[in-house]
């Protein structure tokens, strides 16, 4: 079954910043991609499921006990920008 | 047109757990920037979340406190949007599956106590903090975004009601209860003005007797409950404004404006969000059987609908029942100290609530260092009930006790304070009155009522108020009748 | 040189025949000689190893006995986080990262007195099968150098089977170790999920990603597994029960085991010299014991389908953290958003940015249903054809690659035809359950053929069991004759 891709608004969701020509690109591969991949649907009367852990793990839990955090200068250290102790981003949009 | 207002609310609650949802870092408020935080709650490439078994206890006492069921089987799932201060770009939250269903609240409004339906409690955890600088001089994309991540992973309980409530008013009384309840349970500091506690509402309106639900408009930023009542007021007036003027009501988030008291229209975080929920992999599912359940349910403290039918069923009436519930712990204590200790429940209720809470505001005390013990109260009650010191009495005598002069029992005799209840002495008193008085006798003796009364005052002078005036009546009608 | 195995040369390390810098030193020699040809490695951390050789030759010396591995050059696939090494899993995104920790692995590796020789190229954020989509270059494979090696683990497994390492750990999410073993000759293998900690293993697909040994020998591989798996309470998805004895089987033969032949496996699509190699070794095992026959597991047929929608869907979410804030490339933007597009844009390589597109489709509004859903019970389907297959064999074997190591570029154009290299593999990811590969010959042209042995949950003994006999039928001692392409 041919599938409709609204490639822009998905890149959009995905912060993916592509040019026109790049979009069109990932748009024919994706169908070509979905078309294969929509043969999931020959499956039949499979109940809704929630994928399990192959070992039935459940109830990971952690005790609430404090672990010592990162060096900030470390952290710091890695952003592309930072000051007075706080990562830097350009401003939101909605402000 | 006459119109009804549908409201639903969202609570988010902070849980006041040692260290934050899925990392060991340590949860606070006011640390310096970017000190409590780890790969996990920053979202380095390669960490992995572990849920913090102490949130999962909290959100099931929440959930056992309104009434909810727990549900044998939840999962986390990942919700899907980019925004600065959400490390990983995605919240680790549930969406079909939470851990807590169909619950309620009581919640009254001058005197009207309505039940508000509770959808849900599912747990999710917090975002960092933005904050917004500009920096002068340049006039275009100057400004920046300062991230503290401090938050970040912070054990949340989002708390959401069904859409049952139909006024402002109402909307502030769901919210006041819902924090007493969560204070009590001492799962969060649920401070408003910290943002531990943080209220949203659903605010949408139709006409009366219609059922389906109007368009809904999501309201945001309210710090207190003030501003979460007038908020839900605007929205309403805004939206029957619109409506009559034929226009229409766009489905939006709006933010609350507390200085210009209204609600304004605000960017969605991703045009039409589709958040692409889908089961966080990282996670396994949680299983909440009977021991679990029954474990945290046996921690949970009496909260206030269960106390106040307590003390009605103890003998007081609803209203001072919701007072004495409303009171601190120790004032309670004292209550129930009193009780234990024989005295009556009006009475030692009365007390604690009246003149006790009275003196503890003149003196600006704390309650918890209250220097009067419930054998103390009985004491003094059953001196009154005994007729042993008079009501107006009784008052000099608590203060005597809390000024630290001993038992009640002592202060009375001390400050002489004790009512004159031996016949002997009380019928000497009334004779030499009578005696006095022969034409005020003579006249009651006709029958004129109206004298008595200047009679027993005559004898109380005498006695200096001593006297028991029930007793001194008595004695007067005795002469009168020989 | 004749390329030492762990067993080996631990025997030496410990009766001082060879010191681990000498062990060392030839793994160093060897890189200096391959690297330029095959480009198996993206650091190689010399300071740092020699550091860890000369700490384990003064422990060894002293008698503290570490472990298999004490004193055993290894290399790290890049997407295994290093403190302060710098990890950037072949994206341009993460260029310059230095992370502030260790993943579980590595830890567990330093506690086994291991010597870290560096970081091993790979498809960018393990995507791939090729080891060609990495922003530093490809890696090539040892045995032809106009040919990759698989991927994505390819530069762990260009580095065992050129020398230049003596075992690795590789990532397989659907197939990644199994695939690029296979087709450098060495042996690969995907543990049970669960049993090793993903915790510091920058996430591709966190149901299916698996951290596994790459070596040169069934017991290196057990060795090695024995070194790193167990329970680390840093993962939520970690086993917590008990663990078998991995080398508890090795040596007991296959006599009376059932051997299950996948019929989805084979035919068209796969190589004659591929097929035929197969066959033959599963008619070695019918003589040395086993009761073949074939197992029809009909689900197999769609399991790549599911897996090129739940591996790109739960990637789309894993690297969205790639942001632009906290780490890594930023490109300029006025807003947060205009920045974290274009720092995106520009960070990611073509495969990434068609799995993240491909995910985000799979899990957007009015398509969750019929994609990611449908894959879901497909992948549930698939299990139950395991369980089945299992209630009446022991083990099940096909080929690990429909085909020998192709050429560099041959399928960089046509991604449907790169994911079919990973059609024989995925189906034990999307179930879980270990799976190994081992070389059993070259094809006419001489290139490596793999043979993948797959076993139920928790079935590693019985896994390597017939692993260690396919590894004796095969007799499998080629070396890459690198000199003669590097000539
Ligand atoms: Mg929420
Ligand atoms: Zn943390």
């Amino acid at each position: 079954m041919p599938v409709e891709i609204d490639i822009a608004h998905v890149a959009r969701l995905a912060r993916l910043g592509l040019t026109e020509p790049e979009l069109d690109h990932y748009r024919d591969q994706l169908a070509v991609i979905l078309e294969h991949a929509a043969r999931v649907q020959e499956l039949e009367g499979e109940p809704d499921v929630d994928v399990t852990h192959p070992l039935g793990v459940v109830n990971a839990f952690r005790p609430d006990e404090v672990r010592t955090s990162l060096d900030r200068e470390e952290v710091l250290g890695q952003a592309p920008e930072a000051r007075d102790g706080y990562f830097v981003v350009p401003p939101a949009l909605e402000l | 047109m006459s119109w009804e207002s549908v409201i639903g609310i969202e609570v988010h609650v902070e849980l006041a757990t040692n260290s934050k949802m899925f990392c060991g870092c340590a949860v606070g408020f006011g640390e310096p920037p970017n000190t409590s935080v780890c790969p996990t709650c920053l979202g380095l490439p390669g960490a992995l979340p572990v849920p913090n078994q102490v949130a999962l206890d909290s959100i099931i006492a929440i959930g056992l406190a309104f009434d909810c069921s727990v549900a044998p089987t939840s999962v986390f799932h990942r919700k899907n949007y980019f925004y600065a201060d959400l490390p990983k770009n995605y919240q680790i939250s549930q969406f079909d599956a939470p851990i807590c269903l169909e619950g309620h609240l009581d919640v009254t409004v001058d005197g009207q106590t309505r039940r508000v339906g509770i959808e849900r409690a599912h747990m999710e955890e917090d975002t960092g903090k933005s904050s917004h600088v500009g920096d002068g001089g340049r006039i275009h994309g100057a400004s920046a975004t300062l991230l503290d991540f401090n938050r970040a992973g912070v054990p949340l309980v989002e708390i959401v009601s069904k859409p049952e409530i139909h006024s402002a008013a109402e909307a502030r009384a769901y919210a006041q209860s819902l924090r007493a309840v969560v204070a009590e349970l001492g799962v969060s500091d649920a401070r408003l003005e910290e943002g531990s506690i943080r209220f949203d509402a659903n605010v949408s309106i139709r006409p009366i007797g219609v059922e389906t639900l109007g368009t809904k408009v999501e309201v945001k930023n309210m710090n207190s409950f003030r501003s979460l009542e007038r908020a839900v007021q605007y929205e309403i007036d805004r939206q029957i404004a619109l409506v009559e003027s034929d226009g229409a009501v766009v489905q939006e988030t709006r933010h609350w404006d507390e200085e210009a008291g209204l609600t304004r229209s605000m960017r969605s975080k991703e045009g039409s969000s589709d958040y692409r929920y889908f089961a966080e992999p990282d996670l396994t599912p949680m299983e909440m059987d009977e021991a679990w359940i029954d474990r945290v349910a046996a921690t949970l403290p009496e909260l206030p609908a269960k106390r106040i039918d307590r003390y009605v069923g103890s003998g007081l009436e609803v209203s001072l029942a919701e007072i004495l519930s409303g009171a601190e712990a120790p004032i309670r204590e004292l209550y129930e100290a009193a009780v234990g200790a024989g005295a009556d429940a009006r009475s030692a209720a009365n007390w604690v609530t009246g003149e006790i809470t009275a003196w503890l505001r003149r003196e600006e005390t704390d309650a918890d260092s209250l220097p009067l013990t419930g054998t103390q109260l009985a004491e003094l009650i059953s001196l009154v009930d005994e007729g042993k010191v008079s009501a107006s009495a009784a008052k000099d005598v608590l203060n005597g006790v809390l000024d630290g002069e001993g038992d009640p029992g002592d202060v009375a005799t001390k400050r002489d304070l004790i009512q004159i209840s031996d016949a002997g002495t009380i019928e000497a008193a009334v004779d030499i009155v009578l005696a006095d008085n022969p034409d005020a006798f003579a006249s009651l003796r006709d029958g004129e009522e109206k004298v008595l009364g200047f009679l027993v005052g005559q004898v109380m002078r005498a006695t200096q108020g001593k006297a028991d005036p029930k007793l001194v009546n008595d004695v007067i009608r005795e002469r009168v009748s020989d | 040189m004749d390329a030492p195995n762990i067993a080996t040369a631990g025997e030496k390390l410990r009766d001082g025949s060879l010191t681990a810098v000498q062990l060392l030193d030839g793994v160093l020699k060897r890189a200096a000689d391959t690297e330029a040809q095959i480009h198996a490695y993206l650091t190689i951390d010399r300071s740092g190893a020699i550091a860890a050789a000369e700490t384990a030759d003064r422990e060894l010396a002293a008698g503290v006995d570490r472990g298999p591995l004490h004193g055993i050059p290894v290399a790290l696939k890049d997407n295994m986080v290093t403190r302060g090494l710098e990890t950037t899993a072949s994206s341009e995104i993460l260029s310059g990262y230095l992370p502030p920790y260790d993943a579980t692995v590595v830890s567990r590796l330093r506690e086994g007195g291991a010597v870290i020789v560096g970081k091993t190229n790979l498809d960018e954020f393990a995507m791939g099968s090729s080891t060609e989509n990495s922003a530093y270059g490809p890696t090539y494979n040892p045995w032809d150098i106009t040919r990759i090696p698989g991927g994505s683990s390819g530069g762990s497994a260009a580095a065992v089977a050129a020398g230049s390492a003596l075992v690795g750990l590789g990532s397989d999410t659907g197939g990644s170790i199994r695939q690029p073993a296979a087709l450098t000759g060495v042996v690969g293998m995907k543990p049970t999920y669960g049993t090793v900690s993903r915790y510091g293993l920058i996430a591709f697909a966190s149901s299916l990603d698996q951290i596994g040994p790459l070596s040169r020998t069934v017991l290196d591989s057990a060795l090695t597994l024995k070194a790193i798996w167990g329970h680390d309470p840093l993962d939520a998805t970690s086993y917590r029960g008990e663990y078998p004895d991995l080398l508890e089987g090795i040596g007991d033969g296959v006599e009376g085991l059932k051997v299950g032949v996948v019929k989805e496996l084979s035919g068209e699509g796969y190589e004659s010299d591929v097929d035929e190699r197969v066959s033959a070794m599963v008619d070695q095992l019918g003589r040395a014991g086993a009761e073949v026959a074939e197992v029809s597991l009909p689900t197999f047929d769609i399991a790549l389908s599911a897996y090129y929608l739940i591996a790109p869907a739960e990637c789309s979410a894993n690297l969205a953290r790639f942001d632009g804030i906290r780490y890594g490339l930023r490109e300029d933007g006025e807003t947060t958003e205009e920045m974290m597009s274009r720092t995106r844009a520009s960070g990611f390589g073509p495969e990434v940015t068609r799995r993240i597109l491909l995910g985000t489709y799979a899990l957007s509004a009015g398509y969750y249903d019929a994609f990611y859903g449908q894959a879901q019970r497909v992948r549930s389907a698939i299990r139950d054809d395991f369980a089945r297959a299992y209630s009446s064999v022991d083990v099940l074997v096909s080929p690990t690659s429909p085909t020998v190591a192709f050429k560099a570029g041959e399928r960089t154009d046509d991604p449907l035809a790169m994911y079919l290299s990973d059609i024989c593999t995925i189906p034990s990811n999307l179930s879980g359950d270990p799976a190994i590969s081992v070389p059993i010959g070259l094809d006419s042209r001489g290139l490596p053929i793999g043979f993948q042995v797959m076993a139920p949950a928790l079935g590693e003994p019985m896994m390597y069991r017939v692993a260690s006999v396919v590894e004796q039928l095969a007799g499998f001692d080629a070396q890459p004759s690198l000199e003669l392409v590097a000539g």
